[in-house]
């Protein structure tokens, strides 16, 4: 009893100690540079990379009922040139978004969580499509993720 | 049951799995496949032995899911049949309901219990918020055989277990791969889950600590080891459940969950090690 007591509270320990390191993982006091020679962006295939998935993006968007209603009446080439430098600045390119803010774009839309996580299977498929390999996709939704409460609900 | 039909059953699930995985293609909606784990073994959503956080299904707040499992553990002096039903009301409710029949062989005999689980989510969201999903439960257990628990020592032959989970997955946490924590402190008198009776002459109401981690090695395949401490009340050197499992998520219609389980000592008998094998379908 006394052994499987300390077992999980070691366990327990663990799980937080693992869990404290994972908040902060910003390049503060790199250059834009430095930051993109190892960056994400260099590890998914740069330019070439991010073009291909809003490419595919955009195919897969027009044959799905649920999302492309909210497309219908957007322009494609500003959609495609936006989405591509807002995921380049993501994944730490070399480029800089300066396009509307998220919750700009989504407001009035009511977005449900329903229509956000099929949006990030479509995106899924996307990267699928695209080559992007799985622990490369994980991390990119990794900082996808935060958004959606900027996005969903307004 | 036996070796041979257990490797039946087994073979008729992976079956059904390889069908469902060319037969259809993924729900249009609801969560990335996998994250809300499986059914454990009392028929609340979590791992095979911990309750976890999330709630069963695919459901968000716009949805309601259902989902069944069945599964079967063997380990060498027992056997534990399990089946049960979850409901997810819009992701923020979970009812379930559980049968299980114990099967002790030292006696040739059966043990039957069910279970009412209810879980609520209080607040966080598995994948998506900054906070872990932290979730409430409480399964109400009714042993309907009770002569061997109270030979043994046991109160009751009903009990309530409250818990509170706490679950967070982190995506691309390990070089990339998403990982997924689970703790659960469980408010509890059940001996061996309740198959043994609820309370006893050593020990009555204690908060016991549960703990899952895993890895999703792609899409579709999911890695972990569980952990359950349990209380002893009978005397008997009741001790921790744990576990090393493996979940395959096809589509999100079904998934299979295999694992070697250790129980430790069951009524004073030490050693239960075994396998577990349970699948889950989700309508």
């Amino acid at each position: 009893m006394k052994i499987s007591l300390k077992y999980s509270v070691l366990l327990i320990l663990l799980l937080l100690s693992c869990l404290s390191c994972s908040s902060s993982r910003n390049h503060q006091g790199e250059t834009k540079d430095e930051q993109t020679n190892n960056s994400l962006y260099v590890k998914m295939g740069e330019q070439a990379a991010l073009d291909k998935v809003v490419e595919n993006l955009i195919n897969i968007i027009g044959r799905d009922d649920v999302i492309f209603p909210h497309f219908a009446n957007s322009n494609v080439s500003y959609f495609r040139k936006n989405l591509t430098l807002f995921l380049c600045d993501i994944v730490d390119g070399p480029c800089q978004y300066s396009g509307d803010t998220m919750q700009d774009i989504h407001r009035g839309m009511h977005i449900n969580k329903n229509q956000f996580n099929h949006f990030v299977e479509l995106f899924i498929e996307a990267m699928d499509v695209s080559g992007i390999s799985y622990p490369i996709q994980n991390e990119l939704l990794a900082r996808l993720a935060p958004l959606r409460k900027k996005i969903i609900s307004i | 049951m036996n070796k041979m039909t257990f490797l039946l059953y087994a073979c008729f699930l992976s079956f059904i799995g390889l069908l469902s995985l060319f037969s259809c293609k993924s729900f249009a909606e609801g969560k990335i496949l996998a994250t809300p784990g499986v059914s454990q073994i009392e028929g609340a959503g979590g791992g095979g032995i911990v309750p976890w956080a999330q709630l069963a299904g695919y459901a968000t707040e716009e949805s309601i899911a259902v989902s069944g499992a069945c599964g079967r553990v063997t380990v060498n002096d027992f056997s534990l049949n399990t089946c049960g039903l979850q409901a997810n009301f819009y992701d923020r409710i979970e009812l379930s309901y559980a049968k299980q029949t114990f099967a002790v062989n030292p006696l040739k005999l059966d043990l039957k219990q069910s279970i009412m689980g209810a879980k609520i989510k209080l607040f966080g969201d598995l994948v998506y918020s900054d906070s872990p999903q932290i979730s409430l439960g409480v399964q109400a257990k009714k042993l309907t055989t009770s002569e061997v628990a109270f030979s043994l020592g046991a109160e009751k032959d009903t009990g309530t277990d409250v818990y509170l989970a706490v679950s967070k997955l982190h995506l691309g946490f390990i070089n990339g791969y998403n990982w997924l924590w689970n703790i659960t402190a469980r408010h509890t008198e059940s001996n061996q889950i309740g198959l043994l009776g609820f309370g006893g002459a050593h020990n009555s109401k204690s908060i016991q600590l549960e703990a899952s981690t895993a890895v999703l090695l792609n899409r579709h395949l999911a890695v972990g080891v569980e952990y359950r401490q349990k209380p002893d009340n009978l005397n008997l050197g009741e001790n921790r459940w744990k576990d090393v499992f493996v979940a395959w998520f096809p589509n999100k219609h079904v998934s299979i969950t295999f694992a070697y389980v250790d129980l430790g000592r069951i009524a004073a008998i030490d050693k239960q090690t075994g396998w577990y094998l349970s699948t889950m379908w989700y309508l």
